[in-house]
């Protein structure tokens, strides 16, 4: 039974195992109701088997997960009545139209037929596609194609939508208005999952949970693991060429992290770090130019980047 | 199960087949193609079939007889032989395919009797040849007792028996249990709805998965059940539309003779459909390649029906083992009772012995597709 309290998922010590590969390891997870919850992780980090075991796609090796209330591996039916959900691989029919795809879905989650006129005229508003509603699906572009799967996916109005990555291979402008659908949705306290890899999005998101090799190694809001997760202060370097500045960097005393953004370095110093211009100097004699570093403020990606690192050498060491 | 869900996949699946290009030919040139070329395999006109003739009496009605072969277009004599031995020589050399021998006192005995024996002889090689020269050689002497007899009663003032006239009395060589085309034409048809019932239910949850639509399709709530029937159902109706088809041709164009009802043709033929659908059905759910599970679906179809289905190898002609083996194999049940529907006119209360193995399988294999399909990735 649907309990209208309690949170729209929870998942605890959910694992599942690919024979002797741990793609997802005791993952906690509780997200409240009219969430919007971000799932970042580099690729293979287990974000999209998570997923699957919560549409009760995937039956979990061990642990526990419901979703709306139901137990997703005793009543994944009950699930799936109560979620949306949109593939990492785009899979409405494409040899189906616009209108043909929406009919299917519509009738596949029993839309009642009063309603199914207008949900059908507003996911076809909401994908823009008025006026090509008779044009085969894998004749559209990315973005429709994405706008419309979303639409097929809440035809039926679920409370919990999951979303993996919904977002990848689509261009910027149509990722922005894909954004504001989401908030449209949350705005009407639809819980929603999204995975991504874009790091900008993620300041899209209530809240963000962070996965590598199938843990959840952090998750908050985004000021939260902004403001709290570095271990000491963020610095930018330019400096050249940069392969040589972030391997002459690593293992001094004091350089928490160095990572190479973009044509520069971040570096994170803690207290007992050298001076900027010391590190100028170490640099140089390793015949590095360098300027002197700027303290910026951290962005997610830095957090993450730290994050990751962090436990990558936990489990060296372990 | 749900009727809205049902209609709405029949609806998807019926308009991807439409827009298949490749299911599209498989569901209707393949039947008219195989009917074609199976159809005409068995069943081609053949004229001017070689014949050798030993008549041993060689008098005035013997020779008349070897005539009417003649005259009629059908034979032509390739070799006169005066010896017994000269048949076998003959026919090893592919000299002659039927060979006709008029016995020593056939005019005497047909005066005395009003009924007189010819053999025949046939290189059951070509079987197809062969049944089509037979079906000649019934003909032309036919044709000769109702002259004959005619005459002999006239002559007598009696009203004769049937078996009076010339006898032809067949024999086969090399393939003795020759069966006649009208009885491969019924099982042409039971290959060809097998082969392209299969096919096409193949591909249909291979597809889905070779494209990447299932995973959407298994996160929504419709039962395994309400998959598999709706998918079915459109296959359901092609395969009846096929059906129709080549029993009419079987019918209108090749003749065959068609002595029961169309009621009774027409339950028997969904039967078998519902077999050959789940099969297709159970393999596609097993096999996530389309191509695989086509070229599956092709040998489960292909092997049976050919070689296990009475079609063209005789099963009371096979060795026990193998013939036990027909049992379990679903076209030997439809073959038998298309048969009997076509050639001796069996209602349902005749063919209650292949009707309940068939209902079985596919009580059976229905059974074992609804359960094979699993919601999960
Ligand atoms: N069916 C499977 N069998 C074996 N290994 C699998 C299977 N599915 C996923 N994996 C492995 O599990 C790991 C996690 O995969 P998953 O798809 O969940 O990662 P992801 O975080 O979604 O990555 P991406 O960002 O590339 O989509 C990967 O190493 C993947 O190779
Ligand atoms: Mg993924």
């Amino acid at each position: 039974m649907s309990a209208s309290g309690g949170p729209a998922v929870l998942a605890e010590a959910l694992t599942k195992k690919f024979g002797d590969f741990t793609a997802v390891d005791h993952l906690d997870l509780r997200i409240e109701r009219g969430q919007v919850i971000g799932f970042l992780g580099p690729n293979g980090a287990g974000k999209s088997t998570t997923i699957r075991m919560l549409c009760g796609l995937l039956l979990p090796t061990s642990g526990r997960a419901s979703v709306a209330g139901f137990d997703v591996g005793r009543e994944p039916e009950a699930v799936r009545e109560h979620i949306g959900y949109m593939s990492q691989k785009f899979s409405l029919y494409g040899d189906l139209t616009v209108r043909e795809n929406l009919r299917f879905f519509g009738g596949i989650y029993r839309v009642r037929r009063e309603d199914f006129a207008e949900r059908m005229r507003f996911a076809i508003s909401m994908a823009g596609l008025e006026g090509r509603q008779n044009a085969l699906v894998h004749t559209l572009a990315g973005g429709w194609k994405q706008r419309l799967a979303l639409g097929c996916a809440i035809l039926h109005r679920p409370p919990v939508l999951f979303l993996d990555e919904p977002t990848s291979g689509v261009e910027p402008e149509a990722r922005r208005q894909f954004w504001d659908l989401i908030h449209d949705l949350a705005a009407e306290h639809v819980t929603i999952l999204v995975s991504t890899h874009y790091m900008d999005e993620a300041e899209y998101c209530n809240q963000v949970a962070l996965i590598d090799r199938g843990t959840l190694i952090a998750m908050g809001t985004p000021s939260e693991l902004r403001g709290h997760r570095l271990s000491g202060q963020l610095y930018e370097l330019r400096c050249s060429p940069l392969g040589g500045a972030l391997k002459a960097l690593r293992g001094v005393t004091g350089v928490v992290e160095a990572a190479i953004f973009g044509d520069r370095l971040h570096v994170v110093l803690a207290e007992n770090a050298p001076a900027g211009a010391d590190i100028r100097r170490l640099l140089s004699e390793h015949g590095i130019q360098a300027d002197l570093p700027r303290r910026i403020m951290p962005s997610l990606e830095d957090v993450f980047v730290q994050l990751v690192s962090r436990g990558a050498e936990h489990r060296v060491t372990a | 199960m749900n009727l809205r869900r049902l209609l709405a996949m029949a609806l998807k699946e019926a308009l991807q087949i439409w827009r298949d290009p490749r299911s599209l030919a498989v569901a209707l040139l393949m039947p008219l193609m195989q009917m074609a070329i199976l159809g005409y395999g068995v069943s081609l006109d053949i004229k001017h079939v070689p014949l050798c003739v030993y008549d041993q009496e060689n008098s005035q009605t013997s020779r008349a007889v070897v005539d009417r072969f003649i005259s009629s277009g059908w034979f032509s004599v390739s070799h006169v032989i005066t010896r017994y031995s000269g048949i076998r020589r003959a026919m090893d050399r592919g000299a002659c395919i039927a060979t006709i021998v008029i016995p020593v006192n056939f005019s005497r005995t047909l005066s005395a009797t009003g009924s007189a024996p010819i053999q025949a002889i046939f290189d059951a090689t070509d079987v197809n040849t062969t049944n089509i020269a037979l079906g000649y050689a019934q003909g032309v002497v036919a044709q000769a007792n109702a002259d004959i007899v005619a005459q002999w009663d006239a002559a007598h003032g009696v009203q004769s028996s049937a078996d009076s006239g010339v006898q032809l009395d067949p024999t086969v060589w090399f393939n003795e249990t020759l069966d006649s085309r009208y009885f491969i034409i019924p099982g042409v048809v039971a290959v060809i709805l097998a082969l392209v019932g299969a096919q096409l239910t193949s591909l249909t949850i291979s597809r889905e998965w070779e494209r990447g639509t299932m995973e959407q399709l298994i996160s929504t709530p419709i039962s395994a059940l309400e998959v598999m029937l709706g998918k079915l159902i459109p296959y359901f109706l092609i395969g009846l539309v096929d059906a129709t088809f080549c029993l009419s041709v079987a019918i209108f164009w090749f003749d065959v003779p068609f002595r029961g009802e169309i009621a009774t043709l027409f339950v028997t033929t969904a039967l078998f459909n519902l077999v050959v659908l789940g099969i297709g059905y159970l393999i596609s759910v097993r096999i996530r390649s389309q191509l695989g599970a086509s070229q599956i679906a092709l040998l489960v179809t292909m092997l049976p029906t050919t070689l296990l289905s009475g079609y063209t190898f005789p099963i009371d002609q096979m060795p026990a083992p193998i013939r036990a083996l027909t049992y379990i194999v679903y076209p030997r049940y439809y073959v038998t009772i298309l048969r009997g529907i076509f050639l001796k006119g069996s209602g349902l209360s005749d063919l209650w012995g292949p009707m309940i193995g068939l209902s079985l399988y596919a009580a059976g294999i229905i059974w074992l597709a609804a359960r094979a399909f699993q919601k999960r990735l």
